[in-house]
């Protein structure tokens, strides 16, 4: 078990430099032109641009200005040369906010995609699991800016239901925090629920014809119990690991969309922002800690997954 | 289902296709502009953008068919040259994505031992970012000097930078599957037969392994088209897309979200022919994974932005 833990971990290390070795080539070195200029944003100034080379020492070989840029990302003194602030500070500033959006829609998501599904796989073939096909395939066809646009307007500031996007924190007035999330977090989650609900429906119909559910019903256990302890148990696996792997995304920056139609000025919508601006080094940091953030988070996962599951070490 | 989806798709494009046409009844193109213009409307003279900037809404006949935006410019024509950039995008794209893909996931598959041990970490890098991430990066870092490749230079701002970043951006979510394939076919014992007749590794590759891979890139096309269209609305939603006045219907709902109180079909209007195109090629997708390889990994709206 130790040595497997080790081994993954070293893995995570390579993958994180491999990680911040593209980041830095996306950003200094694959595009066209002078690193310089383009860090200083829309509008620079010749002084602007000379300092900032001075600053990231892009005069100096790629190697060394590697370890600059990581120095000044990792270390936290990078800032954007659009609104002269902190970039780490901003993003720290972001993070429950990223945080109460993702965990509330992951939430929402696994429950309706894992019941949706279910009951299209017990209704497979008929006019319901139909309706449902088409109702999942329309939820994935929906751009999540749009429909969140439109949300916001039509179900905030128009019928007054919701409040018309905004933050409150949690620790400030709870019930507050979940009204101004709750079309976020539907919205958000339509995305996945038609995508979990189909992955569900499969595993279920693949599980059901197992030799061991109809050693189940043989030995007289009820349909329920057949259906809840060992045809939805081993559904649920590979939703799990998936589920894992999608709110780490969201978390990540995948939330960008959403979160700046519905204004909440989380991570991604800092990242938003500064894409609009051509800031680069917020867009650079999110970036990179994004990916970060999923790389160690997958080794979580697969740490746990082997301590639950000691086949998994073997290989 | 999926070939009335499949044809809805084909009006589509035709319709895209024919945007010149529309423009010509219109009678004005996609970036004519027309603030302080006025129109016959029931006989009388009406502002096309009034004066507290509310632009007129749909007209239903050729000129200003889909009402005006809030520069004055016709919304239907935009509408049907925004579906130009944007299908244009996804469709060559996705097409970039398919070759690039099947190449990795072949010399990857096929070869083996260091190239498959490269490509394969290169996936798995390219893999930890989220999709709308790495996609935003790579167009913001390429938005102002643009891209050289060998002897090709891709212009800040063209479509061909859309096209590039949207294209490399899916190649993991394709690659890996297809280098799956290939080490299963590769076993296979027309592929040693292939090889004991003297067929070298090109030969093979191509005239034994890609044919067998047609099923799977058949099935995986229709979805990374809908996928890259997804993702170009996006960017260009952002602001790292096709750059306006250009319109694409990524950067139309930008615009429309900002009017939605005064000009709700600003934003209404593109959004919707977004979902129909997406739809469309998503019921095309299920369908065709159903009659080609019911057991694929394909799968539609998996990491999408």
């Amino acid at each position: 078990m130790t040595r497997f833990v080790v081994r993954r971990l070293a893995q995570m290390l390579v993958v994180l430099f491999a990680v911040s070795v593209l980041t830095f080539l996306i950003f200094n070195v694959i595009p066209n032109g002078d690193p310089a200029v383009r860090m200083a944003g829309k509008t620079p100034t010749e002084s602007q641009v000379e300092a900032i080379r001075a600053d990231w020492g892009f005069d100096d070989s790629l190697p060394v200005q590697y370890v600059t840029t990581m120095e000044k990302v990792l270390g936290g003194s990078a800032i954007s040369y659009f609104s002269q602030l902190n970039v780490r500070d901003q993003i720290v500033e972001g993070l429950p906010r990223t945080l109460s959006l993702a965990v509330g829609a992951a939430v929402l998501w696994m429950l309706a995609g894992v019941a949706l599904g279910l009951l299209a796989a017990l209704r497979a073939g008929r006019l319901s699991d139909r309706l449902l096909t088409v109702l999942a395939l329309v939820g994935v066809s929906l751009p999540v800016f749009w429909l969140g646009a439109l949300a916001s307007y039509y179900l905030g500031f128009k019928a007054g239901w919701f409040p018309n996007g905004g933050y409150v924190p949690l620790t400030e007035d709870p019930l507050d925090w979940a009204h101004h999330l709750v079309l976020p977090w539907t919205v958000l989650a339509i995305l996945f629920i038609g995508f979990y609900s189909r992955v569900l429906r499969s595993n279920v119909l693949d599980t059901m014809s197992e030799d061991y559910v109809r050693t189940a019903r043989a030995k007289g256990l009820s349909e329920r119990q057949v259906l809840l302890r060992h045809v939805l148990r081993n559904s649920l696996i590979p939703i799990v690991t998936l589920w894992g792997l999608d709110f780490g995304a969201v978390v990540a920056g995948g939330a960008i969309l959403t979160e700046t139609v519905f204004d909440l000025q989380g991570v991604g919508q800092y990242a938003a922002e500064a894409v609009g601006q051509l800031d680069v080094p917020p867009v650079l940091a999110v970036t990179m800690f994004g990916a970060f953030f999923i790389v160690v988070l997958s080794t979580v996962v697969d740490i746990v997954y082997a301590i639950l599951d000691p086949r998994i070490r073997l290989t | 289902m999926a070939l009335a989806f499949g044809a809805l798709f084909v009006a589509l494009v035709l319709c895209a296709l024919a945007a010149p046409l529309w423009a010509d009844l219109a009678g004005r193109g996609p970036e004519a502009t027309n603030v302080t213009g006025k129109i016959e409307v029931d006989g009388r003279q009406v502002d096309v953008v009034s004066l507290d900037g509310t632009p007129i809404g749909p007209q239903w006949r050729s000129e200003y068919f889909l009402g005006a935006d809030a520069n004055g410019r016709d919304v239907m024509v935009r509408l049907l040259y925004g579906a130009r950039n944007s299908l244009l995008i996804g469709i060559a794209a996705a097409l970039l994505t398919t070759i690039l893909a099947t190449l990795v996931g072949l010399l990857a598959g096929y070869l083996g031992r260091w190239v498959d041990a490269v490509a394969r970490s290169a996936l798995d890098v390219i893999w930890a970012f989220p999709v709308i991430l790495l996609g935003v990066a790579l167009a913001t870092a390429l938005a102002v000097g643009g891209l050289q490749i060998g002897p090709f230079t891709l212009e800040a701002g063209s479509t061909a930078i859309s096209i590039a970043v949207i294209a490399v951006v899916y190649v993991p979510y394709m690659a890996r599957p297809i280098r799956g394939e290939v080490l299963a076919l590769r076993e296979k014992e027309f592929v040693e037969a292939a090889r004991a007749q003297g067929a070298g590794p090109l030969r093979t590759m191509l005239s034994e392994l890609l044919p067998n891979l047609s099923s799977t890139i058949v099935v995986f096309a229709p979805l990374m088209v809908a996928n890259a269209i997804l993702l170009e609305a996006a960017l260009s939603f952002l602001g790292v897309g096709v750059v306006p006045p250009a319109p694409s219907w990524g950067n139309m709902i930008d615009a429309g979200v900002e009017r939605l109180v005064t000009a709700p079909h600003l934003a209404i209007v593109p959004g919707a022919m977004l979902v129909a195109t997406v739809l469309a090629l998503n019921v095309l997708g299920d369908g065709v994974r159903d009659a080609f390889d019911p057991r694929s990994r394909a799968s539609w709206g998996a990491r999408r932005p």
